[in-house]
């Protein structure tokens, strides 16, 4: 939690570093507040947390009249109506609010309500929305165009591909990998780690790490099992971990105390959106991940991006 | 069967009452219809929404917007026939499934329709998509796929029970039971394995069909709803006397003159048929077939020449209700429908048991 006085004072700091960067223009640093915002008489409901997150970082927020219970960033979004979870959607909700455009990541359904929003002449956009760092620029090219925000997208999605790729040439040159078990959930002792096919997995790849566990998508690990992969570092989200008991409490449990996580204690929690959001902030993410996985490294800050700005 | 006979309460007054009852249940389902066309997340003037209607019936008597058209007639309408016919049919089912098994507890899980459905659809959910890509079937299959698996899942959980229940040609309604028990436990174990196999997407998906909804409703699954649920409507008047005639005994009513085993087969056909076209359309949505009967049965007696046609009304008009609630109380979100249904109809039964009781003891 964040108070009012530290969200000014990176504010301002992010103003004053935009004044001397050269970057992407004048949007670069520009926080994603409704003063900043460019409005053009759309009324969006914005249905995916990247999806909002992309809007707000083309000052577009000031246009989202709703959003899905998966939208938790920017701050603003807690000002706004939500439309229910994004699997679990319902037609009339969406169309009572009016919306000239719906922004649906296309992992949202079901597809019935979807075709009836459709039907109800609501200017319907399915932006793709897979798990991967390389779809990230695609996703962001996507929202930008339904919000007719073409040249900003596309500056947008080149300012976080640099990113990346910086972050990415810093990495190569690491020499360490090491095998990071990611687990969503730690409840009753029983893991949940993540596989393949996920934020997490793409999240530690990008930040040079090894995925420990070798599975499709969140599975529950057994205990004796997670004793074989013998992660050198666990990663979560802050909002598990304290659910969890705290660091301590989960190092402890039988299945990783023998680990080399355990006996270096590394744990590392991001908070979650940030960590797993795969939107614009992905290579910040990214970079704080890579610096906590490589302590020995010392690897540069990447630019500071006003969308990437706590709060 | 004591216990059937017991939830009717001072049998003369009741049978007197029966008909005026029937009437205000239609009454009430009535009032449901036009609470549910006229209201929702969007705010329409009741204006509106007749000029929609007059519309879509070639009378033009003011000027109709698209938008209001399509939250009448495209979201709302499909829906309220839906909800009628799946509250209908549910409760209907539920009332033949306890008169057939002279059991109170006995619903339309308990013979493994819902559960062999439930199995079906969550492979849909998990599978559907391979599989299609594996027969290469064309992509615009995929909206039929989990109805479709999920009506077959019932009906075959139901053939496969009636089979085992079967010995010299007839129906053992214990061994039915029983071994719905089982099938049902078989088909968790196949849910459970198939949740374990789904990626995150596909659980909420899993489990959001489990808990039940109206939503996404179409004129597409409303008719397809109907010719299923339509035999089961047919054939509950031509049952009624047979269920009566069953509460003193299967021999009994054979004696009777009735021919038991036909009509026991009749009841677990157009169960089967009608829960099946309910599960497939709008997911498990339970209480329903549980508790109508029986709150039919508080209302109107133990006669199933009025508990049949009360059941159909009142759980289509308790499905109506719950679905106004489940999409208003915290729009633009919905609530599923099941949290809606326990939350009011939980209460509601327990008030009238205490009604009756009240009324007994006099």
């Amino acid at each position: 939690m964040q108070t009012p006085v530290l969200q000014r004072r990176a504010l301002l700091r992010a103003l004053l570093a935009g004044g001397a960067a050269a970057g992407v223009g004048a949007m670069a640093l520009r926080p994603a507040t409704a003063a900043a915002c460019t409005g053009n008489g759309q009324r969006v409901v914005s249905i995916g947390g990247a999806v909002t997150e992309i809007a707000a970082a083309l000052n577009a927020m000031c246009r989202i009249v709703a959003t899905d219970t998966t939208s938790l960033y920017p701050r603003a979004v807690f000002d706004l109506p939500r439309v229910g979870y994004m699997r679990a959607l319902a037609a009339e909700g969406i169309v009572a609010l009016n919306p000239s455009l719906v922004l649906v990541s296309d992992r949202s359904g079901p597809e019935a309500v979807l075709r009836q929003i459709k039907d109800a002449g609501v200017d319907l956009r399915l932006i793709p929305d897979d798990p991967h760092i390389e779809a990230i620029a695609a996703k962001i090219i996507a929202v930008g165009e339904a919000l007719d925000l073409k040249a900003q997208a596309t500056a947008l999605a080149t300012a976080v591909d640099d990113d990346i790729a910086a972050l990415r040439a810093q990495v190569a040159g690491l020499k360490s990998r090491p095998r990071v078990l990611f687990l969503l959930s730690v409840a009753r002792a029983q893991l949940m780690a993540g596989g393949a096919d996920t934020a997490a997995d793409a999240m530690i790849k990008l930040a040079g790490g090894v995925n420990a566990v070798n599975v499709r998508g969140f599975k529950p690990i057994s205990a004796e099992s997670a004793l074989d992969v013998a992660p050198d570092a666990v990663l979560m989200m802050h909002q598990t971990l304290d659910a969890a008991g705290g660091i301590d409490a989960v190092l402890a449990l039988p299945a990783l105390a023998s680990s080399p996580a355990a006996r270096n204690r590394r744990l590392i929690a991001m908070e979650g959106t940030y960590l797993l959001g795969l939107g614009p902030r992905v290579a910040h993410a990214g970079r704080d991940l890579a610096a906590a996985l490589h302590p020995e490294a010392a690897l540069s800050a990447l630019p500071e991006r006003a969308w990437a700005l706590k709060g | 069967m004591a216990v059937v006979i017991s939830t009717s309460p001072a049998p003369g007054m009741i049978r007197e009452r029966a008909p005026l009852m029937l009437l205000a249940l239609l009454a009430v389902l009535l009032v449901s219809i036009v609470l549910a066309i006229g209201s929702g997340a969007s705010w329409l003037s009741p204006g509106r929404v007749i000029a929609v209607l007059f519309d879509a019936v070639g009378l033009n008597i003011a000027p109709v917007e698209l938008r209001d058209q399509a939250v009448v007639l495209g979201i709302r309408l499909p829906r309220v026939i839906q909800g009628i016919m799946v509250g209908a049919g549910l409760a209907l089912s539920g009332a033949l499934m306890q008169g057939l098994f002279r059991n109170p507890l006995a619903d339309p899980g308990l013979i493994g329709i819902s559960s062999g459905a439930a199995l079906m659809a969550a492979a849909a959910i998990v599978m559907g998509a391979p599989v299609i890509l594996w027969l290469a079937l064309p992509k615009a299959v995929m909206p039929f796929v989990l109805p479709v698996a999920a009506f077959a899942g019932g009906l075959v959980a139901t053939l496969l029970i009636h089979q085992l229940a079967r010995r010299d040609g007839e129906t053992e309604i214990a061994t039915m039971l029983l071994a719905g028990v089982a099938v049902a436990a078989i088909c968790m174990a196949g849910i459970g394995y198939l949740s374990f196999l789904s990626d995150d997407r596909q659980l909420r998906d899993i489990t959001f069909w489990t808990l039940g909804s109206l939503g996404g409703s179409s004129w597409r699954s409303v008719l397809a709803t109907a010719i299923f649920l339509l035999p089961v409507l047919a054939a509950a008047p031509l049952l009624a006397n047979t269920l009566n005639a069953l509460i003193l005994g299967e021999r009994e009513a054979g004696h009777l003159g009735i021919n038991v085993e036909r009509h026991k087969k009749l009841i677990i056909a157009v169960s089967a048929l009608a829960v099946g076209a309910s599960v497939a359309a709008s997911g498990i949505i339970g209480f329903v077939g549980l508790v109508v009967p029986h709150l039919a049965r508080l209302m109107l007696g133990a006669d199933h020449r009025y508990v049949l046609p009360g059941a159909a009304l009142l759980g289509a008009a308790l499905m109506l209700v719950c679905d106004l609630v489940a999409r208003v109380v915290v729009a633009p979100a919905e609530l599923p429908i099941g949290v809606v249904m326990s939350a009011l109809g939980g209460p509601f039964f327990l008030w009238m048991l205490r009604q009756r009781r009240a009324l007994t003891m006099s």
